[in-house]
């Protein structure tokens, strides 16, 4: 069994080994230190030519990485706190997700930025947020976020190697050591992976084994699919309401076509009803716009919605009042319970 | 060195280029903006004159002038300021955004200092020898990233010449409202050694630029040139809030074109100037009659 920081880890050494055209660039990723958070440990021994140790330019970085990805390389970028990616907004938002675009598809920007983000350490207003819904919906750009379902490495891996546009790469820091829970070993649950054709990244449904049929959807991702995890159990096991969760690993952009994931569309046909669960800020976020192309996409079969999420107020250091502005597994069974 | 011919042709064509654009504005052709390159045309022809295929140009919004002087083919820019689908990019940058073989602009003043130091890195990594241009104005030195950059490229040792057009105004803003200090300082902070030049004479700016152009590409380290200049024309298309005076001074004293044509006899310049003039002239009778984009 291994940790999702492992995970991680051991594919950004393998997406080296495998092309040299990989970079990794960020602050404080020399070892011993490794990253501030361990995820890039032993690049720096293994790849010296190839992991760059930056000074503290968030927007020259990224910019600097865009302009190698130009040029043929794959860089990698390692924001140490996600919430200093609003630094490289500009980088991003009017240069790398525009140049495939805006240079008439002449160009590919192949640029991960991966972003620790999320809260509940105590680090309080400027580096526990959770702020990736200020990047979803920027055309041109993808942003993923691993949960500890299935293979975070992989996804990471394949963003690396195989996808020739900009993504941002969003890993809540508490997932960094939870254990990835595995498909085929997961006892108390039904988890499928499912795959379309849009994306290399997959969605996730998860039904409890031998339960009668789920009267609400769930959608998260991230570290909220581990509370909604442990929701979904409290409800059936005190509450004897049963749920269907889904959880996404792509964030941005949404299905063209289907609008959204189709397991995501068939659960919320099957159930009429749609919790969307998520650290980030409530209002304009990732939920209300799920649940707005929910609504677009199966009309009178969604009987009710809800959103939960962070209260728009920062997030404060004191771990009583962190407690009070970000969800928890109890306002997910609350809010679940208002709906059925 | 270009002979004189060869250097009075590159500055005409981007002063016909430009007269064009500014003069057919009206005639509601063009759609958007433009940022003409009008009195500063010496400084794209004699740094640009010096690069190999493998060089790397980054732009700005200004960024015609610099197109041009790299081989840009003029109907394909006037394509693109029509928004025709014939355009360096289609009509889908417009002015300010075009992109062709190594030369990319972009319209977000200063955004373009890391991206073009990231591609000189990474040409530094695949050994290609290519030297990177990054120009950049007076008015982009207020931009916080050309700092970073300019650490990061002194820092690891990145093949890229600056080039600082000062020509003293950004938009409506004159330098003194804007830039504090001296702008040479700027670069030498960063231990990146620093040329300045005041003048309008392209065979004055041209032997200067080879000489960095060749120390970085035999040292693989970067180098900046401040180059003094004047523009001639408004910041884009009507804007343009210096007394009428000031702008005839400009022209009598510091015309790159006027200053090098001295050098050529009439008859030279002009079986040049008609040449250039036809050029211009079919480009843009080509680039009307171009399709717009048809879909999306």
């Amino acid at each position: 069994m291994s940790t999702v920081l492992e995970s991680l880890n051991t594919s950004l050494h393998q997406a080296m080994t495998r092309d040299e055209r990989v970079y990794m660039i960020g602050e404080d990723l020399m070892d011993p230190y490794g990253g501030a958070f361990k995820v890039t440990r032993g690049l720096s021994t293994e790849f010296p030519e190839r992991v760059l140790t930056t000074p503290v330019s968030e927007a020259g970085i990224v910019g600097l990485a865009g302009g190698m990805a130009l040029r043929g390389l794959r860089p990698v970028v390692e924001i140490m706190f996600g919430d200093f990616i609003t630094l490289a907004a500009d980088q991003l938002i009017n240069g790398i997700t525009k140049f495939h675009w805006m240079y008439n598809q002449q160009v590919n920007v192949p640029i991960v930025v991966r972003l620790p983000m999320g809260g509940r350490r105590g680090y309080g207003p400027t580096h526990s947020q959770t702020l990736e819904k200020l990047f979803l919906g920027v055309p041109g750009l993808r942003v993923l976020a691993p949960s500890a379902l299935g293979n975070p490495g992989d996804l990471l891996e394949r963003a690396i190697l195989e996808d020739d546009g900009p993504v941002l790469f969003v890993e809540n820091k508490l997932l960094y050591l939870q254990d990835i829970i595995d498909p085929s070993a997961e006892a108390e649950f039904v988890l499928i992976s499912n795959t379309t054709t849009e994306t290399y990244a997959p969605t996730y449904s998860l039904t409890l084994r031998d339960s009668p049929p789920p009267i609400l959807t769930l959608t998260a991702y991230g570290y909220m699919a581990e509370l909604a995890r442990a929701a979904v159990l409290k409800l059936a096991y005190e509450h004897e309401i049963f749920c269907e969760m889904i959880v996404l690993t792509q964030l941005s952009p949404f299905e063209s076509k289907t609008l959204l994931p189709v397991p995501l569309l068939t659960s919320i046909q099957r159930t009429q009803r749609l919790l969307t669960i998520e650290e980030g800020g409530i209002t304009m976020g990732w939920g209300a716009e799920v649940v707005a192309r929910a609504s677009e996409a199966v009309g009178d079969a969604l009987q009710s919605a809800t959103r939960v999420a962070a209260r728009d107020i920062p997030i404060p250091a004191s771990v009583s009042m962190e407690e009070m502005v970000l969800p928890s597994v109890d306002t997910i069974v609350q809010a679940a319970k208002k709906m059925v | 060195m270009p002979d004189d011919q060869a250097l009075y042709r590159g500055l005409y064509r981007i002063r016909r280029f430009e007269e064009t654009v500014l003069n057919e504005f009206s005639s509601g052709l063009f759609y958007g903006t433009t940022h003409t390159y009008l009195g500063q045309e010496a400084n794209a022809v004699g740094v640009l004159d010096h690069l190999q295929k493998e060089d790397i140009v980054f732009s700005n919004h200004r960024c015609h002038g610099h197109f041009i002087a790299y081989g840009g083919d003029p109907r394909a820019l006037f394509a693109e300021l029509m928004g025709k689908k014939t355009g360096v990019t289609g009509g889908r940058g417009g002015s300010q955004h075009i992109h062709w073989k190594n030369f990319y602009s972009n319209g977000i003043l200063g955004s373009t200092v890391p991206v073009g130091t990231g591609a000189a890195l990474a040409e530094k990594f695949k050994d290609s020898n290519a030297v990177t241009i990054i120009f950049l104005g007076d008015g982009t030195l207020g931009q916080g990233v050309v700092y970073e950059s300019l650490n990061l490229a002194s820092l690891w040792d990145v093949p890229v010449l600056f080039v600082v057009e000062n020509n003293r105004i950004a938009q409506t803003t004159p330098i003194e409202l804007a830039v504090a200090g001296e702008i040479p300082p700027r670069f030498n902070a960063f231990g990146i050694p620093t040329t300045e030049l005041n003048t309008s004479d392209v065979c004055e700016i041209l032997p200067t630029a080879r000489e960095l152009i060749a120390e970085i590409r035999g040292e693989a380290a970067p180098r900046a040139l401040i180059l003094h200049t004047h523009r001639f024309g408004p910041h884009s298309k009507g804007d343009d809030t210096r007394p009428e005076e000031e702008i005839k001074r400009l022209h009598a004293k510091h015309d790159p074109i006027k200053i090098h044509a001295e050098r050529l006899d009439k008859n030279a310049r002009t079986i040049i100037e008609t040449e250039i003039d036809a050029q211009i002239s079919e480009a843009f009778d080509l680039a009307k009659n171009d399709p717009l984009p048809a879909y999306i």
